[in-house]
């Protein structure tokens, strides 16, 4: 077979080095939490997968080491120029896409156990055959959902809910009808249809499909937590078919920290799990929106916002994910610097969910080498709100959004705000009025205190700069 | 290995990750969701198993393609959250880490 084949498959020096791959990857997510030893905790973990992936090399039984070679040098390349060709505001989506190949090797593991399986004359055991299922299951709904929710938040479908008419009732038949597939296969295990099997991944596919187009892009960080979770556990149970340690321990470890950041996530939006994957937020009053006239605010230019700015005490820039989109990080950061330079106090307020994923905002912040110190926390920075002098948002929307306390009937109400309209003024930088993710309309830009600046937020923002040196 | 042995493994390995990932500060939800997503590439070495026994072109390519995935999900996943954590380490010296553009 291989001419490395030194270890036996399940025994007790592979059985070692797999603990020891295993007990990095625990290690190393421990020290991902936090932000001092976070990089060091990923490199921990990356030796874990060293560990595991040489340890499976030196199995007696593996082989047609061609093919291994290719599937290795085609993923690692796209692997490695995908990770330096991103973008910082891409993340999320690169998460996405990553996390759905990785659903994706499980459904195709799965056919090719089940081939093999059947190859070798039916009579696959059920403590076998049940897993490979679910891990067919589970990762083809990941594969496909994974990827609507790469092409929504790239944009290359709309963002908005895309629902069928009677899609609850077309998902639960689905699933029903993959249910009852999984349990036919597995009673006539001695004799599996493969046809039968491939019409689940299908099934799946369109399950995968249907579940994630209704959801809007706001919640898709919650959406892609909860896929990663799923990939994890079907990356488990493909462990329970190949009997492999290394598997289940890592795809049960990823399966319930999934889970928990998913739960987190949902909370800081105020929502539930349930609600974000069948509520269809995020669409239905946009066209209340969209049709309203035109309500009364005030809009100024960046001379008027440089003076506001220049002659206060204390400044709060609340970023969103517009911020990222212009690529404005750094032109506000000279505008912070610059007032600093006055002695104004600057601080950042970041909501839970700012930008496109929790901890997305603080990512995109630190690489403008925004100190630490000066990111607050949505419940710290509240309480300072009506002490402060001027709250810029930059590219914010939602999150700032009145409504959310004062309208028991907004589709957002009860979400956690950065209270910005306690302010004493507020500037809001937005190329137009449009209404954010939730698509509902901002009642914080109609407030008697607030200013609008109409423009692109890294031109304004740098223009801002400008002006405050002049002053 | 028995099924009940996997079992207890599981169930003690679903322990750890809620002990692990629990009060995590939302700051690093984003790396921390990106390298966990990094450690379920670890299917990657289902891939390596099962082509080690396919025997017809269609397992081949079935096997090859697992395989690309799982590799794409490891190197891409840790890396890319090497990266995102990088912009954290970053230390508010302006000039002086000019020259030590750290190492690999």
């Amino acid at each position: 077979m291989s001419p490395l084949a030194v270890l036996e498959p399940g025994g007790d020096a592979a059985t070692a080095l797999y603990i020891v791959a295993f007990s990095l990857f625990i290690l190393g997510v421990r020290r991902g939490t936090h932000p001092t030893t976070a990089k060091q905790g990923n490199m921990i973990a990356a030796v874990g997968m060293a560990v595991a992936v040489v340890t499976t090399l030196l199995l007696d039984g593996i082989g047609n080491w061609g093919l291994i070679a290719i599937g290795l040098g085609v993923g690692t390349t796209i692997g490695v120029v995908a990770s330096i060709r991103v973008q910082m505001t891409e993340m999320p989506q690169m998460v996405a896409l990553y996390n759905g190949v990785g659903g994706g090797a499980v459904a195709l593991i799965a056919w090719s156990e089940i081939r093999h399986g059947i190859s070798l004359g039916g009579d696959i055991p059920l403590e076998e055959l049940i897993p490979t299922l679910f891990a067919a299951v589970v990762g083809s709904v990941s594969f496909w959902g994974s990827n609507i929710a790469f092409a929504k938040l790239q944009d290359l479908i709309p963002t908005r809910p895309l629902a069928v008419p009677g899609q609850q009732v077309i998902n639960a038949v689905l699933l029903i009808g993959i249910v009852a597939a999984c349990v036919d296969i597995a009673v006539n295990n001695g004799d599996p249809s493969q046809a039968l099997f491939i019409g689940i991944l299908v099934a799946a596919a369109v399950l995968g499909n249907l579940v994630v187009l209704p959801i809007g892009g706001a919640d898709m960080p919650v959406v892609i937590s909860l896929l990663n979770a799923f990939t994890g556990l079907s990356a488990a149970a493909a462990g329970f078919a190949l009997h492999n340690v290394a598997l289940i321990v890592a795809g049960t470890l990823v399966g319930s920290s999934g889970t928990i950041l998913t739960m987190e996530m949902a909370t800081a939006m105020n929502r539930s799990v349930g609600n974000v994957l069948f509520a269809g937020f995020g669409g239905a009053p946009a066209a209340g929106a969209g049709t309203g006239e035109e309500r009364p605010h005030v809009s100024i230019g960046a001379q008027d916002a440089a003076i506001k700015l220049a002659y206060a005490d204390s400044v709060v820039i609340v970023p969103g994910y517009g911020l990222a989109v212009a690529q404005a990080q750094h032109a506000i950061k000279e505008v912070a610097d610059e007032l600093e330079k006055r002695g104004v106090t600057v601080n950042y307020a970041i909501h839970p969910v700012a930008g496109r994923m929790p901890g997305h905002m603080n990512v995109l912040l630190a690489e403008a080498d925004v100190p630490y110190e000066q990111l607050k926390e949505m419940d710290e920075i509240n309480p300072e709100m009506p002490r402060t002098d001027v709250a810029v948002v930059v590219g914010a929307n939602d999150v700032t959004n009145p409504a959310a306390k004062n309208d028991p009937d907004s589709p957002i109400a009860g979400m956690p705000i950065i209270e910005v309209d306690q302010a004493q003024q507020v500037i809001v930088i937005k190329r137009s009025l449009s209404p954010g993710f939730a698509g509902i309309d901002n009642d914080l830009f109609y407030e008697p205190n607030t200013s609008m600046l109409f423009a692109d937020a890294k031109q304004a923002a740098a223009d801002i700069a400008a002006e405050i040196q002049q002053l | 290995m028995s099924i009940m042995t996997e079992v207890t493994i599981f169930v003690l390995a679903a322990f750890v990750g809620f002990e692990v990932i629990s009060k995590v500060p939302t700051t690093l939800h984003t790396p921390l969701m990106s390298q966990t997503n990094a450690i379920h590439g670890i299917v990657m070495l289902g891939g390596l198993i099962v082509v080690g026994y396919a025997n017809d072109p269609l397992e081949y390519v079935i096997g090859t393609i697992a395989i690309a995935f799982g590799a794409i999900n490891i190197v891409g996943g840790f890396m890319v959250t090497d990266r995102m954590l990088g912009m954290f380490s970053k230390k508010p010296k302006p000039k002086a880490d000019a020259d030590g553009k750290g190492g690999k």
